[in-house]
């Protein structure tokens, strides 16, 4: 009777918890609240890439992954409670979507052992590898993102922006602030006028900076925006009819609902991007066969090829291909979260890879390394046409300032590293 | 006349156009607590689930459609018809009003006599309650609300002014939603007072907010009145929903506009209308000015905290508000 009680109970908690050959991606993602309109498309393409991969190769390796979808709201606190309660489920990567979440897990991932993978998010000098062993945020941070836009406005007057004036419309948040200090270095590099124009949450009413930016005639506006600051921001340049090509958005400024709303006065519209968008590459094709047509999708289905839908596919493809990188390194399919860091930390993403993987020019080409957690901060910039409501991709993806990026690097990750008593190594 | 000096009289035109916008969310807040004594914290998110529910309607949108389609492996999004603007306001309007009917039969019908705090609570809980269901219903992407509401600065008023100051001035910048919203404002406070000077109804929810046992003693039915100011304040988070909604499209974010109403009302009294569009006026000036001449050398962004530095600047000298009833307790 009681070895058949234990077995009994040993059943239960075998079929209660995760079956140990799963590669475990926990979702930290946000359907609801303020910010849900980006955490939807988002987490839909983190979820539907992985189910892909589960139907059309079983998995990767040959091990099946599994999503625990945990909701954050886009809070902090709930994003912490997110990770302590899935962590212990087999986690081998997080990518919360939300640089304050991010902040709160650094230390945290750190001491579990677990990768965090903050793409084009979260604390930028994290690149440094030697003093954030845990924390990724390749193919690109938000310091070459000021870069990439300061950049794209030297090709568009012909290397000189002595003299131009630019405005940051930034999100009144760490996030927002993370561009300014990037910016204030360029701006005394190549003599271009900054002015700061501040947000607060979740910023619904801006008429005083849109008049502020009436008032100085900025020749470019650039904004750190996410939710519907975005949106807002938008219609009030639209509003006082500033140029729309002049005004160029961070990648989290520039998904289709962030234009849609202000119509036709969006047209012309730019934002950043980090990876290519639209839907016409074959990924989407198997997604569409393997995913929704079979009535497993994430969502309805109908947010394929929108961008922040291809940059949630795009993560968990970045996040796929370190598992396989880690299962190639340690010879054996089952990983765990620290051979799911030595695999990001060796990731090699190439076209050929991307090409095979039905993802064509669909991002830039890069080498993860510990030195260089970031990996090569290119950036491309995308515009808005209004009439077809499409993005296009409408520069390469270009090498932004690493003499100005590294240097800003170097020195707020040593801070990091004497404040919290860590040794910069390679391990 | 000097730029600055015409910069600041745009800033002070744009501050009264903003604090319209309060008070359109604060008046809603007004007529609940005028008439129960209730401080209804749903009221900004009776402006999101209104505006949902336009747009909603206006587009043909299937509601719930996601529980109907898990449930019943239907693939229904629209009803694939579209519905012209005034047509769907009334239809709002109606669904508000089987809003607050729903309030009263369900929520507040149970909690009558309850302390004040009680049935904050309750509004509090209606809150959530109510953003779930305006996600279920609607789904919670941003939506495009058009109405044919009119966007952009006027280039007429940016014309005729732009001859007063230098090179660097270039008119008066007033954006043609704004005056809208102050027609609007002006149309909805007139027909407030209006309703409760002179229609029946309106003199029983005055004698309600007076005093309620002698409502009751002269056979006004209290239930009634309450379904009815519930319901005129769901009207009148629809206008609120509107004007916001075309700014910004419609999304959870319309919600928090409450915030915006807080400082109106703690300045113009929590039962009085015209104390809302005063302290509106009063808020959105005083937030835009400070922004203006301060902002800059403080780093900027002071709007929000400002409004409430303001609101309790007047509390210390008129803790019931510019227009609020003051409270005498004999003992």
């Amino acid at each position: 009777m009681k070895l058949k009680l234990t077995t009994l109970a040993l059943s239960a908690l075998m079929a209660a918890g995760p079956a140990m050959a799963d590669l475990v991606f926990p979702s930290l993602s946000y359907r609801t609240g303020p910010y849900a309109a980006g955490g939807i498309p988002f987490a839909d393409g983190y979820a539907d890439y992985f189910t892909l991969l589960n139907e059309r190769d079983g998995g990767i390796g040959g091990v099946m992954t599994k999503l625990i979808e945990c909701e954050t709201g886009y809070n902090t606190e709930k994003g912490v409670e997110c990770y302590e309660s899935t962590k212990g489920e087999g986690a081998l990567v997080y990518q919360p979507l939300s640089t304050g979440i991010t902040y709160q897990l650094i230390p945290k991932v750190t001491a579990d052992g677990i990768p965090l993978h903050t793409m084009g998010y979260g604390r930028t000098s994290a690149a440094n590898g030697e003093v954030f062993s845990n924390v990724f945020n390749y193919p690109a941070n938000y310091w070459n993102g000021a870069s990439g836009v300061v950049n794209y406005l030297l090709e568009l007057n012909d290397g000189d922006l002595k003299g131009k004036k630019l405005a940051l419309v930034y999100h009144n948040s760490a996030y927002g602030k993370e561009p300014i200090r990037t910016l204030e270095e360029l701006s005394a590099k190549h003599g271009f006028e900054l002015s700061l124009l501040p947000v607060d949450h979740p910023g619904q009413e801006q008429k005083s900076q849109w008049l502020q930016i009436r008032r100085e005639r900025p020749d470019y506006v650039t904004m750190w925006g996410w939710g519907v600051m975005n949106q807002v921001a938008i219609q009030e340049a639209a509003n006082i009819r500033f140029p729309m090509e002049n005004f160029i958005g961070v990648w989290w400024s520039g998904a289709e609902h962030d234009v849609m709303s202000a119509g036709d006065a969006a047209d012309g519209y730019k934002a950043l991007t980090f990876h290519n968008v639209g839907r016409d590459f074959p990924v989407f094709n198997h997604i569409q066969k393997f995913v929704v047509d079979t009535g497993k999708a994430a969502g309805a289905g109908d947010q394929i090829g929108t961008v922040l839908y291809n940059r949630g596919m795009y993560a968990a493809m970045l996040a796929a291909e370190a598992v396989k990188t880690a299962q190639a390194i340690h010879g054996t399919a089952d990983i765990d979260a620290s051979m799911m860091r030595d695999g990001m930390e060796a990731l090699e993403m190439n076209e050929a890879k991307m090409t095979d993987l039905g993802m064509p020019n669909f991002g830039p080409s890069f080498n993860v390394s510990c030195e260089n957690h970031g990996g090569p901060g290119l950036v491309g910039v995308t515009q808005w046409d209004a009439s077809s409501k499409t993005w296009s991709l409408i520069s390469d993806f270009k090498a932004t300032d690493g003499d100005v990026i590294g240097a800003l690097i170097a020195e707020d990750s040593a801070a990091y590293a004497a404040e919290n008593k860590i040794a910069p190594s390679c391990k | 006349m000097p730029d600055q000096f015409l910069f600041a009289v745009e800033v002070f035109i744009n501050g009264l156009m903003s604090g319209v916008l309060y008070a359109l969310v604060a008046l809603g807040f007004v007529l609940i607590y005028k008439a129960s004594g209730i401080f209804n914290y749903a009221q900004g998110v009776m402006a999101l689930f209104a505006a949902m529910t336009l747009v909603g309607i206006m587009d043909g949108q299937v509601p719930f459609s996601h529980i109907i389609n898990s449930v019943f492996g239907t693939n229904l999004h629209h009803f694939g018809w579209h519905v012209p603007a005034l047509l769907a306001i009334l239809l709002t309007a109606g669904v508000m009003v089987l809003f607050a009917w729903l309030v009263q039969r369900l929520v507040m019908r149970h909690l009558v006599g309850q302390e004040p705090i009680i049935l904050f609570m309750a509004t509090i809980g209606l809150a959530y309650f109510l953003e779930g269901v305006s996600d279920l219903m609607w789904g919670s992407e941003i939506k495009k609300l058009d109405i044919g509401l009119p966007q952009g600065g006027s280039l007429w008023i940016e014309d005729m002014t732009a001859g007063l100051g230098g090179d660097n001035f270039y008119g008066f910048f007033i954006d043609n939603l704004d005056m809208v919203a102050t027609v609007v404002a002006a149309l909805l406070v007139t027909g407030l007072v209006l309703f409760s000077q002179y229609t029946k109804q309106g003199r029983a929810m005055r004698a309600v907010a007076d005093d309620h046992q002698a409502a009751l003693s002269v056979g006004i039915s209290l239930n009634f009145i309450w379904v009815l100011v519930w319901s005129v304040a769901g009207f009148v988070a629809l206008v609120a929903g509107i004007m916001w909604g075309t700014k910004s499209g419609v999304q959870f974010s319309l919600s928090l506009i409450a915030l915006k109403a807080l400082p109106v009302l703690m300045l113009g009294g929590f039962t009085s209308i015209p104390g809302a569009i005063v302290g509106g006026l009063i808020i959105g000036v005083g937030e835009k000015m400070f922004e203006f001449a301060i902002g800059p050398m403080v780093g900027g962004a002071t709007e929000n905290w400002f409004a409430y530095v303001l609101a309790l600047l007047f509390l210390v000298f008129r803790p019931q508000g510019l227009f609020g009833e003051k409270i005498i307790e004999r003992v």
